[in-house]
């Protein structure tokens, strides 16, 4: 049980900061599908930090250069989201698209190409090991596994709450996501407040991204992705109707589906009923499925979301 | 304006032209990031990688060989096709069908089932593979229509849920000492799709069948019922606007269902496409979903949209997607090729900028000359357009 809860608290925390992101981004008006793809390469930035420092590092040092190895990556690629659907007017689900193909593509070829070098041919896996590395974000209370992106999940939704309901920053942002014409009729500046949204979601993607691939493991394999990881944040996002404290209950309940196919095997009752693991795996996304199908209907979306601004438009 | 002038802009300003063009600047721009991308990882050997990627089967240095291998690409070019048209007609439509993957996957899973399980002949399992991919499109269309659910994300959840289904079914009938599934040719031959002797043009390559000229027909089928059909026109005008289609009359729910059936449907059949070839083992410990959908992605967007387009788009995308099989591996990885279709779609989302721009141009252009032949005409009001006003509306023509 206490795994359940670890589990569950992990993942809840990497949905949660992911959902979050994604929150910044569409209250500002721009759908952020990319964060599949953001996420790959904030964990390939974070995972390249851990790969190459010394393993003598302090730790409190490796886990700020990690953090910041995926936040730099995650930042940079979601500006390529930003440009094209802010200043270049493009489809927002395509560039979204593309940006999650092409993330597991660049981080595979990077890896690969990185792994070859190192082996001098031998290792031509997408696979990053940081066994040692892991450590520093972990520590132990008794035989619970406490993880500080736990902490970091709390901080970004108090710091979400805050930025958006009680900041002026916050609210004009949530203005370009309603009405933007409206917004830019006061002076806001509508393409900085977007581009301020998808640099954030960038922020808090990549963060979700090294936390997913630290999560129960200690080496990732890039090819895989994240395995849809970034559609169930946004599934959350939705759930969660675009509003950072039900974001957090929404992810606690996907992060709880998510754990059972970690830990089902550990649990005598589950076990006990022979379900063949991949209905387990199956779990997150057909609850997420039912729960869309039940909660869109009354959708709280921002209002201008998807829609590409446009000055002269009333 | 019926002057000569425009005439002779016709085919630069027409609208297919524009789109031929786009999608050749991202092909060269994809092409040429993807270099840069090799100059960055291994400087050496980037020229010859990517002249791996863009020769494809011209590899090979024997004619025969050229041929099989090129019969082997368009083995692989018929089940995109086929993911493609279904992006492209949910597209029309105004829907973004990214849950083509998983049709594909359950189309592949369906077919081998039908005929490994069931041992049913090859127009059974294609049938029955078409039949199920359109009842797992529709509940993408059913969520969408009756729960405004956003259907790429429930498409992407479903993605997942194909994929892990099809492992589970095809546990069953997987060789006993790998992870594939047993060969048709071997277990269920009634079940390969007929080849018709077009293998023959091949250089005898088996794989080759009615698949690849069926993909073509359907692609000018789609064509036909888009540009030609009321049922066509309907499906275009809900994607339109679709409160406008409610109001004509038209059954805007009913529209997206079907509209996701078919792509579904058309997904599906690409999997079954491949499948029933036997080129393909289905390996049941996939754990990432197939590119195939997401690469229909690319091939729709690079043609323009349009299903004539994407028979060549489609055929391009797959033949650096093999061509990446070619490349050094001592230097690089075959991913290479994924690479530059994603960085292709990426750029096809600027494809709208681009007809922008160059609609501009030919427009001050023709404004232009338009000032010019006034200029020479007697200063009489045989002409009441300013340029200004000529410009202004050879643009708006040019946007409709």
């Amino acid at each position: 049980m206490l795994l359940l809860l670890q589990y569950t608290l992990i993942f809840s925390s990497v949905l949660m900061l992911v959902a979050l992101g994604g929150c910044y981004s569409e209250h500002s008006g721009v759908i952020n599908l990319g964060l599949e793809g953001i996420m790959v390469i904030g964990a390939l930035g974070g995972a390249l930090v851990m790969r190459f420092l010394p393993a003598s590092t302090p730790g409190s040092l490796m886990v700020l250069l990690t953090l910041c190895g995926a936040v730099l990556f995650g930042v940079l690629y979601s500006a390529l989201l930003a440009v094209a659907c802010i200043n270049y007017k493009a489809d927002q689900t395509i560039v979204g698209t593309a940006l999650n193909i092409l993330g597991t593509a660049l981080a595979t070829v990077l890896v690969k190409a990185i792994n070859m070098k190192l082996s001098g041919g031998d290792d031509v896996s997408s696979t990053i090991q940081y066994v040692s590395a892991k450590q520093n974000f972990v520590a132990y209370f008794g035989s619970f596994q406490f993880n500080w992106f736990m902490v970091i999940a709390i901080i970004a939704l108090v710091v979400a709450y805050v930025v958006l309901y009680k900041t002026r920053f916050g609210l004009r942002m949530m203005a370009c996501g309603e009405h933007p014409q409206a917004a830019a009729s006061v002076g806001i500046n509508v393409y900085k407040m977007r581009w301020s949204g998808v640099l954030i979601s960038g922020i808090f993607g990549s963060l979700g991204g090294i936390a997913y691939i630290l999560a129960g493991v200690s080496e990732w394999k890039f090819e895989n992705g994240v395995a849809g990881f970034g559609f169930l944040a946004l599934a959350v996002m939705i759930f969660g109707q675009w509003k950072p404290a039900r974001i957090a209950l929404a992810a606690l309940l996907f992060g709880l589906f998510r754990a059972l196919s970690n830990v089902y095997i550990g649990i005598d009752f589950l076990a006990n009923l022979n379900i063949p693991s991949t209905v387990y795996n199956m779990f997150p996304y057909i609850i997420s499925l039912i729960v869309l199908a039940l909660t869109s209907k009354n959708s709280k979306a921002p209002k201008a979301e998807g829609i590409p601004y446009d000055p002269g438009q009333r | 304006m019926s002057n000569p002038v425009k005439e002779k802009k016709s085919i630069l300003r027409s609208d297919g032209f524009q789109s031929l063009l786009a999608s050749l600047i991202c092909i060269v721009l994809g092409l040429l990031i993807g270099f840069i991308v090799l100059l960055f990882i291994n400087p050496s050997g980037a020229a010859g990688a990517i002249g791996a990627v863009i020769k494809n089967f011209m590899n090979y240095s024997r004619a025969s060989l050229q041929l099989k291998n090129l019969g082997n690409t368009l083995v692989k070019t018929a089940p995109l096709l086929m993911c493609s048209l279904s992006v492209l007609f949910c597209y029309k439509v105004g829907l973004f069908n990214i849950g083509a993957a998983g049709q594909y996957v359950v189309g592949a899973c369906i077919s081998i089932y039908a005929a490994l399980g069931l041992g049913l002949p090859w127009w059974l399992c294609l049938i029955l593979a078409i039949v199920v991919g359109a009842v797992y499109g529709a509940i993408v269309g059913v969520l969408k229509a009756y729960c405004n659910v956003n259907e790429v994300i429930s498409g992407i959840m479903l993605n997942w849920i194909g994929l892990y289904t099809t492992n589970m079914i095809l546990t069953s009938v997987k060789e006993s000492t790998s992870p594939y599934t047993l060969h048709l040719r071997d277990y269920a031959p009634a079940s390969v799709l007929p080849g018709v002797g077009l293998g023959g043009l091949f250089a005898g390559n088996e794989y080759v069948s009615i698949a690849i000229p069926l993909a073509i027909l359907i692609a000018i089928a789609i064509k036909v019922i888009l540009d030609k059909t009321r049922f066509g026109y309907e499906l275009k005008a809900t994607g339109f606007n679709k409160n406008a289609a409610k109001y004509a009359g038209m059954a805007e729910r009913r529209n997206v269902i079907v509209t996701l059936a078919i792509g579904g449907a058309l997904a599906a059949c690409g999997g079954a496409f491949l499948y029933l070839t036997d080129y393909e083992l289905w390996e049941v410990t996939t754990s990432a979903v197939p590119g195939m959908g997401f690469n229909g992605i690319a091939a729709a967007f690079l043609g323009g949209l349009n299903p004539v387009g994407t028979i060549f788009s489609s055929y391009f995308i797959q033949h650096i997607t093999s061509g990446g099989a070619y490349v050094d591996k001592n230097l690089y990885s075959s991913q290479i090729s994924d690479l530059i279709s994603a960085i292709i779609i990426y750029l096809c989302g600027f494809v709208g900028f681009m007809k922008l721009t160059m609609k501009k141009m030919s427009a001050s252009k023709a404004a232009k000359e338009v000032a010019a032949v006034n200029a020479n005409a007697e200063p009489a009001a045989k002409s009441e357009d300013t340029p200004d006003q000529a410009a202004a509306k050879t643009e708006k023509g040019g946007n409709e």
